[in-house]
Protein backbone atom coordinates (compact mmCIF):
# COMPACT_ATOMS: atom_id res chain seq x y z
CA UNK A 1 0.00 0.00 0.00
CA UNK A 2 2.70 2.43 0.99
CA UNK A 3 4.71 1.45 -2.07
CA UNK A 4 1.76 2.19 -4.30
CA UNK A 5 1.36 5.62 -2.76
CA UNK A 6 5.00 6.33 -3.38
CA UNK A 7 4.60 5.26 -6.98
CA UNK A 8 1.69 7.63 -7.40
CA UNK A 9 3.76 10.37 -5.87
CA UNK A 10 6.50 9.73 -8.41
CA UNK A 11 4.01 10.03 -11.21
CA UNK A 12 3.27 13.58 -10.09
CA UNK A 13 6.84 14.71 -10.62
CA UNK A 14 7.27 17.19 -13.40
CA UNK A 15 10.11 16.63 -15.79
CA UNK A 16 11.82 19.80 -16.90
CA UNK A 17 14.66 20.49 -19.27
CA UNK A 18 17.13 23.26 -18.55
CA UNK A 19 19.30 24.07 -21.48
CA UNK A 20 21.25 23.61 -23.68
CA UNK A 21 20.28 27.20 -24.43
CA UNK A 22 19.74 28.72 -21.02
CA UNK A 23 21.14 31.97 -19.64
CA UNK A 24 22.58 30.41 -16.52
CA UNK A 25 24.03 27.09 -17.65
CA UNK A 26 27.37 28.63 -18.66
CA UNK A 27 27.39 27.34 -22.17
CA UNK A 28 25.69 24.22 -23.32
CA UNK A 29 24.88 22.22 -20.20
CA UNK A 30 21.54 20.46 -20.25
CA UNK A 31 20.02 19.54 -16.92
CA UNK A 32 17.14 17.11 -16.83
CA UNK A 33 15.31 18.05 -13.66
CA UNK A 34 12.50 16.19 -11.93
CA UNK A 35 10.40 18.50 -9.86
CA UNK A 36 7.91 18.06 -7.07
CA UNK A 37 6.32 21.49 -7.04
CA UNK A 38 9.29 23.82 -6.67
CA UNK A 39 11.56 21.23 -5.12
CA UNK A 40 14.11 19.44 -7.22
CA UNK A 41 14.00 15.69 -6.68
CA UNK A 42 16.48 14.50 -9.28
CA UNK A 43 19.02 16.18 -11.51
CA UNK A 44 20.69 14.54 -14.43
CA UNK A 45 23.36 16.50 -16.30
CA UNK A 46 23.51 15.70 -20.00
CA UNK A 47 26.77 16.69 -21.62
CA UNK A 48 28.37 16.36 -25.03
CA UNK A 49 26.94 19.40 -26.80
CA UNK A 50 30.43 20.79 -27.24
CA UNK A 51 32.32 17.58 -27.90
CA UNK A 52 34.97 18.77 -30.37
CA UNK A 53 37.21 15.66 -30.11
CA UNK A 54 40.23 17.75 -29.21
CA UNK A 55 42.11 14.77 -27.78
CA UNK A 56 41.77 12.83 -31.02
CA UNK A 57 42.88 15.80 -33.11
CA UNK A 58 45.94 16.21 -30.87
CA UNK A 59 46.99 12.70 -31.89
CA UNK A 60 46.94 13.79 -35.55
CA UNK A 61 49.16 16.81 -34.90
CA UNK A 62 52.78 17.44 -33.99
CA UNK A 63 53.65 17.93 -30.34
CA UNK A 64 54.08 21.67 -30.76
CA UNK A 65 50.79 22.11 -32.65
CA UNK A 66 48.59 20.48 -30.03
CA UNK A 67 48.94 23.53 -27.82
CA UNK A 68 46.12 25.43 -29.51
CA UNK A 69 43.60 22.73 -28.63
CA UNK A 70 44.61 23.02 -25.01
CA UNK A 71 44.08 26.78 -25.19
CA UNK A 72 40.52 26.10 -26.20
CA UNK A 73 39.77 23.54 -23.51
CA UNK A 74 39.38 25.86 -20.55
CA UNK A 75 38.96 28.84 -22.81
CA UNK A 76 38.80 31.43 -20.05
CA UNK A 77 42.20 30.37 -18.63
CA UNK A 78 44.26 29.53 -21.71
CA UNK A 79 47.58 30.21 -19.99
CA UNK A 80 46.92 27.62 -17.28
CA UNK A 81 46.01 25.02 -19.86
CA UNK A 82 49.27 25.67 -21.72
CA UNK A 83 51.22 25.18 -18.50
CA UNK A 84 49.41 21.88 -17.97
CA UNK A 85 50.12 20.50 -21.42
CA UNK A 86 53.73 21.64 -21.49
CA UNK A 87 54.43 20.05 -18.11
CA UNK A 88 53.59 16.72 -19.72
CA UNK A 89 55.06 17.34 -23.17
CA UNK A 90 58.38 18.60 -21.86
CA UNK A 91 58.67 15.62 -19.57
CA UNK A 92 58.05 13.27 -22.49
CA UNK A 93 60.35 15.05 -24.96
CA UNK A 94 62.94 15.74 -22.25
CA UNK A 95 63.31 19.45 -22.97
CA UNK A 96 63.25 21.34 -19.67
CA UNK A 97 62.46 25.06 -19.95
CA UNK A 98 65.13 27.51 -18.70
CA UNK A 99 64.55 29.21 -15.39
CA UNK A 100 63.47 32.57 -16.80
CA UNK A 101 60.76 30.86 -18.84
CA UNK A 102 59.51 29.08 -15.74
CA UNK A 103 59.11 32.37 -13.87
CA UNK A 104 57.37 33.95 -16.84
CA UNK A 105 55.02 30.98 -16.96
CA UNK A 106 54.15 31.33 -13.29
CA UNK A 107 53.33 35.02 -13.74
CA UNK A 108 51.16 34.32 -16.78
CA UNK A 109 49.39 31.39 -15.15
CA UNK A 110 48.50 33.45 -12.10
CA UNK A 111 47.26 36.36 -14.22
CA UNK A 112 45.22 33.80 -16.16
CA UNK A 113 43.80 32.47 -12.90
CA UNK A 114 42.68 35.96 -11.90
CA UNK A 115 41.07 36.48 -15.33
CA UNK A 116 39.25 33.14 -15.11
CA UNK A 117 37.93 33.81 -11.63
CA UNK A 118 36.78 37.28 -12.71
CA UNK A 119 34.77 35.77 -15.56
CA UNK A 120 33.32 33.30 -13.10
CA UNK A 121 32.40 36.03 -10.61
CA UNK A 122 30.73 38.12 -13.29
CA UNK A 123 28.75 35.19 -14.64
CA UNK A 124 27.80 34.04 -11.15
CA UNK A 125 26.44 37.51 -10.45
CA UNK A 126 24.37 37.32 -13.63
CA UNK A 127 22.98 33.94 -12.56
CA UNK A 128 21.69 35.47 -9.36
CA UNK A 129 20.28 38.53 -11.10
CA UNK A 130 23.05 40.99 -10.27
CA UNK A 131 24.14 42.94 -13.31
CA UNK A 132 26.61 45.49 -11.97
CA UNK A 133 29.36 43.16 -10.62
CA UNK A 134 29.59 41.74 -14.14
CA UNK A 135 30.69 45.12 -15.49
CA UNK A 136 33.19 45.66 -12.68
CA UNK A 137 34.70 42.20 -13.23
CA UNK A 138 35.04 42.58 -16.97
CA UNK A 139 36.71 46.00 -16.69
CA UNK A 140 39.43 44.40 -14.55
CA UNK A 141 39.67 41.41 -16.87
CA UNK A 142 40.25 43.69 -19.84
CA UNK A 143 43.35 45.03 -18.07
CA UNK A 144 44.81 41.51 -17.87
CA UNK A 145 43.89 40.87 -21.50
CA UNK A 146 45.71 44.06 -22.46
CA UNK A 147 48.85 42.63 -20.84
CA UNK A 148 48.36 39.39 -22.78
CA UNK A 149 47.87 41.33 -26.01
CA UNK A 150 51.10 43.20 -25.39
CA UNK A 151 52.94 39.93 -24.84
CA UNK A 152 51.65 37.73 -27.63
CA UNK A 153 49.18 39.69 -29.73
CA UNK A 154 46.17 37.65 -28.76
CA UNK A 155 43.57 38.41 -26.14
CA UNK A 156 42.02 35.25 -24.94
CA UNK A 157 43.39 32.16 -26.68
CA UNK A 158 46.98 33.21 -26.21
CA UNK A 159 49.19 30.39 -27.57
CA UNK A 160 52.07 32.15 -25.84
CA UNK A 161 54.08 29.32 -24.36
CA UNK A 162 55.81 26.71 -26.42
CA UNK A 163 57.81 23.55 -25.91
CA UNK A 164 61.10 24.57 -24.32
CA UNK A 165 60.09 27.96 -23.01
CA UNK A 166 57.96 30.86 -24.18
CA UNK A 167 57.70 32.43 -27.62
CA UNK A 168 58.79 35.91 -26.69
CA UNK A 169 60.70 37.44 -23.85
CA UNK A 170 58.94 39.93 -21.63
CA UNK A 171 60.31 43.47 -21.79
CA UNK A 172 60.31 46.45 -19.43
CA UNK A 173 57.06 47.76 -20.79
CA UNK A 174 55.26 44.53 -19.92
CA UNK A 175 56.85 44.38 -16.48
CA UNK A 176 55.65 47.96 -15.91
CA UNK A 177 52.12 47.02 -17.02
CA UNK A 178 52.03 44.02 -14.69
CA UNK A 179 53.36 46.08 -11.77
CA UNK A 180 50.74 48.76 -12.37
CA UNK A 181 48.05 46.12 -12.50
CA UNK A 182 49.11 44.45 -9.24
CA UNK A 183 49.22 47.88 -7.58
CA UNK A 184 45.71 48.86 -8.62
CA UNK A 185 43.93 45.55 -8.63
CA UNK A 186 43.64 44.72 -4.88
CA UNK A 187 41.54 47.84 -4.22
CA UNK A 188 39.34 47.15 -7.21
CA UNK A 189 38.94 43.56 -6.09
CA UNK A 190 37.66 44.72 -2.71
CA UNK A 191 35.19 46.95 -4.54
CA UNK A 192 33.88 43.95 -6.49
CA UNK A 193 33.86 41.82 -3.35
CA UNK A 194 31.80 44.38 -1.47
CA UNK A 195 29.35 44.64 -4.35
CA UNK A 196 28.62 40.97 -3.73
CA UNK A 197 28.75 40.50 0.01
CA UNK A 198 26.97 43.72 0.99
CA UNK A 199 23.94 42.54 -0.95
CA UNK A 200 21.48 40.82 1.38
CA UNK A 201 19.77 38.88 -1.39
CA UNK A 202 23.09 37.49 -2.56
CA UNK A 203 24.00 36.42 0.98
CA UNK A 204 20.68 34.76 1.72
CA UNK A 205 20.75 32.87 -1.58
CA UNK A 206 24.20 31.44 -0.84
CA UNK A 207 24.54 31.01 2.91
CA UNK A 208 23.93 27.43 3.93
CA UNK A 209 22.86 26.31 0.45
CA UNK A 210 24.51 23.54 -1.53
CA UNK A 211 26.42 21.91 1.30
CA UNK A 212 29.10 19.55 0.04
CA UNK A 213 30.51 17.25 2.69
CA UNK A 214 34.25 16.52 2.41
CA UNK A 215 33.81 12.74 2.11
CA UNK A 216 31.28 13.16 -0.70
CA UNK A 217 33.63 15.57 -2.44
CA UNK A 218 36.41 12.99 -2.33
CA UNK A 219 34.09 10.25 -3.59
CA UNK A 220 33.21 12.32 -6.62
CA UNK A 221 36.88 13.28 -7.21
CA UNK A 222 36.10 16.97 -6.80
CA UNK A 223 39.17 19.19 -6.87
CA UNK A 224 40.07 22.84 -6.88
CA UNK A 225 38.22 25.62 -5.07
CA UNK A 226 35.20 23.36 -4.59
CA UNK A 227 37.24 20.86 -2.58
CA UNK A 228 38.99 23.56 -0.60
CA UNK A 229 35.62 25.11 0.25
CA UNK A 230 34.68 21.76 1.79
CA UNK A 231 37.56 22.03 4.22
CA UNK A 232 40.27 19.95 2.58
CA UNK A 233 43.56 21.71 2.10
CA UNK A 234 44.69 20.29 -1.21
CA UNK A 235 46.37 22.26 -3.95
CA UNK A 236 48.71 20.77 -6.54
CA UNK A 237 50.88 23.87 -6.33
CA UNK A 238 51.73 22.87 -2.75
CA UNK A 239 51.18 19.12 -2.82
CA UNK A 240 53.40 18.48 -5.82
CA UNK A 241 55.07 21.76 -6.79
CA UNK A 242 55.73 22.30 -10.46
CA UNK A 243 57.57 25.18 -12.17
CA UNK A 244 58.91 27.43 -9.39
CA UNK A 245 55.95 27.40 -7.02
CA UNK A 246 58.11 26.02 -4.22
CA UNK A 247 60.15 29.23 -4.22
CA UNK A 248 57.13 31.44 -3.67
CA UNK A 249 55.20 32.37 -0.55
CA UNK A 250 51.48 31.95 -0.75
CA UNK A 251 48.64 30.45 1.25
CA UNK A 252 45.96 28.03 0.20
CA UNK A 253 42.56 29.44 1.12
CA UNK A 254 40.37 26.90 2.89
CA UNK A 255 36.84 27.27 4.19
CA UNK A 256 35.02 24.88 6.52
CA UNK A 257 31.52 26.18 5.82
CA UNK A 258 31.06 23.86 2.79
CA UNK A 259 28.28 25.94 1.20
CA UNK A 260 27.94 28.17 -1.86
CA UNK A 261 29.24 31.19 -0.01
CA UNK A 262 32.36 29.27 1.03
CA UNK A 263 33.16 28.50 -2.60
CA UNK A 264 32.66 32.14 -3.46
CA UNK A 265 34.97 33.30 -0.67
CA UNK A 266 37.65 30.74 -1.53
CA UNK A 267 37.77 31.92 -5.13
CA UNK A 268 38.07 35.54 -4.10
CA UNK A 269 40.84 34.72 -1.63
CA UNK A 270 42.60 32.80 -4.41
CA UNK A 271 42.64 35.93 -6.52
CA UNK A 272 44.28 37.83 -3.65
CA UNK A 273 46.89 35.11 -3.31
CA UNK A 274 47.51 35.17 -7.06
CA UNK A 275 48.25 38.89 -6.87
CA UNK A 276 50.70 38.09 -4.07
CA UNK A 277 52.44 35.48 -6.24
CA UNK A 278 52.68 37.82 -9.22
CA UNK A 279 54.12 40.59 -7.02
CA UNK A 280 56.85 38.27 -5.73
CA UNK A 281 57.59 36.65 -9.06
CA UNK A 282 57.98 39.91 -10.97
CA UNK A 283 60.75 40.92 -8.56
CA UNK A 284 62.54 37.57 -8.52
CA UNK A 285 62.52 36.94 -12.26
CA UNK A 286 66.12 36.07 -13.28
CA UNK A 287 68.03 37.01 -16.43
CA UNK A 288 69.00 34.44 -18.99
CA UNK A 289 67.55 32.65 -21.98
CA UNK A 290 63.80 32.35 -22.27
CA UNK A 291 63.95 29.43 -24.65
CA UNK A 292 65.69 26.07 -24.60
CA UNK A 293 67.90 25.91 -27.74
CA UNK A 294 67.16 22.17 -27.99
CA UNK A 295 63.69 23.07 -29.21
CA UNK A 296 64.62 25.50 -31.95
CA UNK A 297 61.61 26.82 -33.85
CA UNK A 298 62.77 25.32 -37.13
CA UNK A 299 63.33 21.90 -35.54
CA UNK A 300 60.17 21.89 -33.48
CA UNK A 301 58.15 19.53 -35.67
CA UNK A 302 60.93 16.95 -35.62
CA UNK A 303 60.75 16.41 -31.87
CA UNK A 304 60.25 12.76 -31.03
CA UNK A 305 59.03 11.33 -27.77
CA UNK A 306 58.84 7.84 -26.39
CA UNK A 307 57.24 6.50 -23.25
CA UNK A 308 54.30 7.66 -21.20
CA UNK A 309 53.93 10.57 -18.81
CA UNK A 310 51.28 12.06 -16.61
CA UNK A 311 51.59 15.62 -15.36
CA UNK A 312 49.17 17.48 -13.15
CA UNK A 313 48.80 21.16 -12.53
CA UNK A 314 46.39 23.38 -10.66
CA UNK A 315 44.07 25.10 -13.10
CA UNK A 316 41.48 27.61 -11.89
CA UNK A 317 38.89 24.82 -11.90
CA UNK A 318 40.95 22.20 -10.11
CA UNK A 319 43.48 19.51 -10.81
CA UNK A 320 44.22 19.42 -14.53
CA UNK A 321 46.06 16.29 -15.61
CA UNK A 322 47.53 15.45 -18.99
CA UNK A 323 48.48 11.92 -19.96
CA UNK A 324 50.69 11.51 -23.02
CA UNK A 325 51.96 8.37 -24.72
CA UNK A 326 54.65 8.62 -27.37
CA UNK A 327 55.69 5.78 -29.66
CA UNK A 328 58.91 7.38 -30.93
CA UNK A 329 57.21 9.28 -33.72
CA UNK A 330 56.73 12.99 -34.27
CA UNK A 331 53.11 12.77 -33.15
CA UNK A 332 51.76 11.56 -29.82
CA UNK A 333 50.20 8.11 -29.78
CA UNK A 334 47.63 8.96 -27.14
CA UNK A 335 46.51 12.17 -25.50
CA UNK A 336 44.19 12.05 -22.53
CA UNK A 337 43.03 14.87 -20.33
CA UNK A 338 41.76 14.68 -16.78
CA UNK A 339 39.50 17.67 -16.71
CA UNK A 340 38.45 19.10 -13.36
CA UNK A 341 35.18 20.61 -14.59
CA UNK A 342 33.79 17.20 -15.57
CA UNK A 343 34.40 15.75 -12.09
CA UNK A 344 33.07 18.87 -10.43
CA UNK A 345 29.95 18.73 -12.58
CA UNK A 346 29.20 15.12 -11.61
CA UNK A 347 28.62 16.17 -8.00
CA UNK A 348 25.54 18.17 -9.06
CA UNK A 349 23.53 14.92 -8.87
CA UNK A 350 24.23 14.92 -5.16
CA UNK A 351 24.03 18.66 -4.53
CA UNK A 352 20.88 19.18 -6.55
CA UNK A 353 18.71 16.83 -4.46
CA UNK A 354 15.87 18.36 -2.44
CA UNK A 355 16.73 21.97 -3.15
CA UNK A 356 14.55 24.67 -4.64
CA UNK A 357 14.90 25.17 -8.37
CA UNK A 358 16.22 28.71 -7.85
CA UNK A 359 18.94 27.30 -5.62
CA UNK A 360 19.92 24.82 -8.31
CA UNK A 361 20.95 27.79 -10.46
CA UNK A 362 23.11 29.15 -7.65
CA UNK A 363 24.68 25.73 -7.04
CA UNK A 364 25.50 25.12 -10.70
CA UNK A 365 26.95 28.64 -10.75
CA UNK A 366 29.39 27.90 -7.94
CA UNK A 367 30.70 24.77 -9.67
CA UNK A 368 32.38 27.02 -12.27
CA UNK A 369 31.77 25.07 -15.43
CA UNK A 370 33.54 25.61 -18.70
CA UNK A 371 32.22 23.38 -21.41
CA UNK A 372 35.27 23.33 -23.58
CA UNK A 373 36.84 21.33 -20.79
CA UNK A 374 33.91 19.15 -19.80
CA UNK A 375 33.21 17.84 -23.29
CA UNK A 376 36.59 18.52 -24.88
CA UNK B 1 16.40 61.14 -45.86
CA UNK B 2 16.64 64.92 -45.59
CA UNK B 3 16.77 67.21 -42.58
CA UNK B 4 15.57 70.78 -42.93
CA UNK B 5 16.44 73.73 -40.72
CA UNK B 6 13.11 73.58 -39.00
CA UNK B 7 13.68 69.96 -38.05
CA UNK B 8 11.46 68.39 -40.69
CA UNK B 9 12.40 64.92 -41.87
CA UNK B 10 11.07 63.46 -45.08
CA UNK B 11 11.46 59.77 -45.59
CA UNK B 12 9.70 56.71 -46.86
CA UNK B 13 8.05 54.27 -44.50
CA UNK B 14 10.45 51.50 -45.50
CA UNK B 15 13.50 53.63 -44.80
CA UNK B 16 12.19 54.69 -41.41
CA UNK B 17 11.46 51.09 -40.49
CA UNK B 18 14.87 49.92 -41.62
CA UNK B 19 16.53 52.71 -39.70
CA UNK B 20 14.71 51.75 -36.54
CA UNK B 21 15.27 48.07 -37.07
CA UNK B 22 18.99 48.43 -37.64
CA UNK B 23 19.48 50.48 -34.49
CA UNK B 24 17.63 48.18 -32.12
CA UNK B 25 19.00 44.73 -32.86
CA UNK B 26 18.37 42.55 -29.85
CA UNK B 27 20.77 39.60 -29.79
CA UNK B 28 19.97 36.22 -28.32
CA UNK B 29 22.03 35.11 -25.30
CA UNK B 30 23.44 32.07 -26.97
CA UNK B 31 27.02 31.16 -26.19
CA UNK B 32 28.41 27.87 -27.38
CA UNK B 33 32.15 28.01 -26.71
CA UNK B 34 35.19 30.28 -26.50
CA UNK B 35 33.71 33.05 -28.65
CA UNK B 36 30.90 33.46 -26.13
CA UNK B 37 33.34 34.99 -23.66
CA UNK B 38 34.29 37.61 -26.24
CA UNK B 39 30.59 38.10 -26.90
CA UNK B 40 30.20 38.79 -23.17
CA UNK B 41 33.13 41.21 -23.39
CA UNK B 42 31.35 43.43 -25.93
CA UNK B 43 28.42 43.61 -23.56
CA UNK B 44 30.67 44.88 -20.78
CA UNK B 45 31.84 48.38 -20.10
CA UNK B 46 34.98 48.56 -22.23
CA UNK B 47 33.48 47.63 -25.59
CA UNK B 48 29.97 48.83 -24.88
CA UNK B 49 27.64 47.43 -27.52
CA UNK B 50 24.87 49.74 -26.28
CA UNK B 51 26.33 52.38 -28.59
CA UNK B 52 24.77 50.40 -31.44
CA UNK B 53 21.46 49.78 -29.72
CA UNK B 54 22.16 46.10 -29.16
CA UNK B 55 22.74 45.98 -25.42
CA UNK B 56 19.54 44.13 -24.63
CA UNK B 57 20.61 40.49 -24.73
CA UNK B 58 17.42 38.47 -24.65
CA UNK B 59 17.27 35.04 -23.13
CA UNK B 60 14.30 33.92 -25.14
CA UNK B 61 14.56 33.48 -28.92
CA UNK B 62 11.01 34.79 -29.22
CA UNK B 63 12.11 38.28 -28.18
CA UNK B 64 15.28 38.59 -30.21
CA UNK B 65 16.15 39.67 -33.75
CA UNK B 66 19.77 38.62 -34.02
CA UNK B 67 21.45 35.30 -33.34
CA UNK B 68 25.20 35.52 -32.82
CA UNK B 69 26.38 31.93 -33.21
CA UNK B 70 29.45 32.12 -30.98
CA UNK B 71 31.40 28.89 -30.80
CA UNK B 72 31.78 25.51 -32.42
CA UNK B 73 28.53 23.92 -33.59
CA UNK B 74 28.68 20.18 -33.04
CA UNK B 75 26.46 17.59 -34.66
CA UNK B 76 24.60 17.15 -31.39
CA UNK B 77 23.98 20.88 -31.09
CA UNK B 78 23.06 21.62 -34.73
CA UNK B 79 19.35 20.61 -34.46
CA UNK B 80 19.01 22.88 -31.42
CA UNK B 81 20.57 25.79 -33.30
CA UNK B 82 18.08 25.26 -36.12
CA UNK B 83 15.20 25.07 -33.67
CA UNK B 84 16.24 28.27 -31.91
CA UNK B 85 16.48 29.97 -35.29
CA UNK B 86 12.99 28.85 -36.17
CA UNK B 87 11.62 30.10 -32.87
CA UNK B 88 12.81 33.63 -33.59
CA UNK B 89 10.23 35.99 -35.11
CA UNK B 90 10.80 37.65 -38.48
CA UNK B 91 12.79 39.71 -39.42
CA UNK B 92 15.76 37.73 -38.11
CA UNK B 93 19.47 37.87 -38.75
CA UNK B 94 22.40 35.59 -38.04
CA UNK B 95 26.05 36.48 -37.42
CA UNK B 96 28.55 33.62 -37.63
CA UNK B 97 31.26 34.47 -35.12
CA UNK B 98 34.60 32.69 -35.30
CA UNK B 99 36.20 30.30 -37.75
CA UNK B 100 34.65 27.23 -36.12
CA UNK B 101 31.24 28.52 -37.10
CA UNK B 102 32.39 29.52 -40.58
CA UNK B 103 34.09 26.28 -41.66
CA UNK B 104 35.10 24.18 -38.67
CA UNK B 105 38.23 26.12 -37.82
CA UNK B 106 40.88 24.19 -35.91
CA UNK B 107 38.40 21.36 -35.39
CA UNK B 108 37.63 20.69 -39.04
CA UNK B 109 39.52 17.39 -38.95
CA UNK B 110 37.18 16.12 -36.29
CA UNK B 111 34.26 13.75 -36.57
CA UNK B 112 31.73 15.59 -34.45
CA UNK B 113 31.90 19.16 -35.75
CA UNK B 114 29.52 20.73 -38.28
CA UNK B 115 31.72 22.38 -40.89
CA UNK B 116 30.01 25.72 -41.03
CA UNK B 117 26.80 26.85 -39.42
CA UNK B 118 25.57 27.98 -42.86
CA UNK B 119 24.68 24.35 -43.45
CA UNK B 120 22.13 24.69 -40.65
CA UNK B 121 20.87 28.29 -40.71
CA UNK B 122 21.25 31.11 -43.27
CA UNK B 123 24.05 33.48 -42.29
CA UNK B 124 24.11 37.24 -42.95
CA UNK B 125 27.54 38.27 -41.74
CA UNK B 126 30.68 36.20 -41.14
CA UNK B 127 33.19 37.41 -38.54
CA UNK B 128 36.47 35.49 -38.82
CA UNK B 129 38.96 35.08 -36.00
CA UNK B 130 39.71 32.53 -33.32
CA UNK B 131 38.17 34.06 -31.29
CA UNK B 132 37.40 37.37 -33.06
CA UNK B 133 38.21 40.41 -30.99
CA UNK B 134 35.26 42.42 -29.66
CA UNK B 135 36.21 45.12 -32.18
CA UNK B 136 35.78 42.62 -35.00
CA UNK B 137 32.37 41.59 -33.75
CA UNK B 138 31.36 45.24 -33.43
CA UNK B 139 32.40 45.69 -37.04
CA UNK B 140 30.27 42.69 -37.95
CA UNK B 141 27.26 44.25 -36.26
CA UNK B 142 27.90 47.52 -38.12
CA UNK B 143 28.02 45.63 -41.41
CA UNK B 144 24.73 43.97 -40.55
CA UNK B 145 23.20 47.36 -39.79
CA UNK B 146 24.35 48.60 -43.18
CA UNK B 147 22.82 45.54 -44.80
CA UNK B 148 19.49 46.09 -43.06
CA UNK B 149 19.42 49.76 -44.08
CA UNK B 150 19.87 48.83 -47.74
CA UNK B 151 17.37 45.99 -47.71
CA UNK B 152 14.67 47.54 -49.94
CA UNK B 153 17.18 48.96 -52.41
CA UNK B 154 17.97 45.50 -53.68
Amino acid sequence: MIQEEQKNEHREWTELNMGPQHPSTHGVLRLKVKLDGETVKEVEPIIGYLHRNAEKICELDYYCDSLIYFDRMDYVAAMNMEVGYLEAAEKLLNIPPPERAQWIRVIMAELGRIAAHLVWAGAFGLDLGMLSPFFYCFVQREKILRIFTEICGSRQETNYMSIGGVYQDINENIIYMIEEFTKEFPDKLEEIFNAFVKNDIFMSRNKGIGILEPDVAIQYAVTGPMLRASGIEYDVRKAEPYLVYDKLNFDIPVSYKKDNLARFLVRFEEMRQSVRIVKQAIKKIPDGPYFNPKAKKSLMIRLRGEGEVYARTESPKGEFGVYLVGDGGVKPYRVRVRSPSLRNLSVIRHLGKDVLIADLIAISGTIDLVFGEVDR
Amino acid sequence: MKTGDGGVVTTTLEQAMEWGRSNSLWPLTFGLACCAIEMMAIQAADMDIARFGSEVFRNSPRQSDLMIVAGTVTKKMAPRVRRLYEEMPYPKYVIAMGVCVIQGGPYNQGYSVVLGVDKVVPVDVYVPGCPPTPEALTHGIMLLQKKIRNETDR
